[in-house]
C-alpha cells in the first residue's frame, strides 16, 4: 500500500469555497454556543461561591452580574443555552434517522435560530415580569 | 506527502476506539439536559440581583439546590466531553493532549467548586 501515490490527487472542496448555508451555519453555531457557555458557567459558579462565602463577596459578584457587562453575559448565555438546547434536540432527532432530507434539515436549522431567539425573549420577559 | 506511508497518513484521523461509547454518553447527557435546562432556568431566573438573604433562603430549599447540583454535574460533564470532540477536530499531538487535560481541569474544577458552594448554602 505504501507505494501507492495518494499525494497528488485533487482535493475535495472544503468549507471556505462554499456559500454559507443554514445547515452549515446552524451546525457551526452549535459548537460556538456550546463552548461559549463555559463563560456563563464559570460566572455562575463564582457567584454561587461568593454567596456561600460572605455578604461582601456576594455583593461584588452580584454587582458584576447585574452590571451592563453582566447583563450582556446573561443575555448571551441564555441565548447560547437555548440555541444549544434546540440544536442538541435536533441531533437527537437526527440520530433516530429522521429529518435528514435537505429541505427538512434546512427547516430545522431555521427552527433552531428563530426558536432560540424567541425562547430567549420569553425567558427574560418572564423573569423581568415576575 | 510522497514519502509518507499509508499508516502515517491515517494516524490521528480517527479510529473509533471508545468513540461510540463517547457518543452514547453524549446522547444520555443530552436527554438529561433537555429536562434539566428548563428546570435550571426556573430555579435560577429569579435569583440574580436578589439580596444575599434571599439567595441563602432560596438555595436552602430542595428544588433549587437539587436542580443546581444536577446541572453542575451533568452540564459540566457534557461540556468536558463535547469540547473534547471539538479539540480533537482542530488539533493534534501534544497540543491536543494538553487542551483535553486543560478542559478536564476547568470542567471538574468548576463542578467541585460549585458543589462545595452549594453544600455550604444548602446545609
Amino acid at each position: 500500500m505504501a507505494d501507492v501515490n495518494r499525494g497528488n490527487r485533487p482535493l475535495s472542496p472544503h468549507l471556505q469555497v462554499y456559500r454559507p448555508q443554514i445547515t452549515s451555519v446552524s451546525s457551526i453555531l452549535t459548537r460556538i454556543s456550546g463552548i461559549s457557555l463555559i463563560v456563563g458557567a464559570l460566572g455562575l459558579v463564582w457567584w454561587l461561591l461568593a454567596a456561600a462565602t460572605s455578604p461582601e463577596a456576594f455583593a461584588v459578584a452580584d454587582g458584576v452580574w447585574t452590571s451592563p457587562f453582566g447583563w450582556l453575559v446573561q443575555l448571551g448565555s441564555v441565548w447560547a443555552l437555548w440555541y444549544h438546547f434546540l440544536a442538541g434536540a435536533r441531533h437527537l432527532y437526527w440520530d433516530t434517522g429522521r429529518g435528514l432530507e435537505i429541505e427538512t434539515a434546512e427547516r430545522l436549522g431555521w427552527a433552531c435560530v428563530i426558536g432560540s431567539v424567541a425562547l430567549t425573549v420569553l425567558t427574560f420577559a418572564i423573569f423581568i415580569a415576575v | 506527502m510522497a514519502y509518507m506511508t499509508a499508516r502515517k497518513r491515517a494516524v490521528g484521523l480517527g479510529s473509533a476506539r471508545t468513540g461510540t461509547e463517547h457518543h452514547w454518553q453524549m446522547t444520555i447527557s443530552s436527554y438529561a439536559l433537555l429536562i434539566l435546562t428548563p428546570l435550571f432556568l426556573i430555579a435560577w431566573g429569579p435569583m440574580l440581583g436578589q439580596s444575599h438573604e434571599a439567595v441563602l433562603t432560596h438555595f436552602a430549599r430542595p428544588f433549587p439546590a437539587i436542580v443546581t447540583g444536577l446541572m453542575l454535574v451533568v452540564g459540566l460533564q457534557h461540556f468536558r466531553q463535547g469540547v473534547q470532540t471539538a479539540i480533537e477536530d482542530y488539533t493534534d499531538g501534544v497540543t491536543r493532549h494538553l487542551m483535553i487535560v486543560a478542559a478536564a481541569c476547568v470542567s471538574y474544577g468548576a463542578m467541585a467548586t460549585g458543589l462545595f458552594a452549594l453544600v455550604r448554602l444548602a446545609l
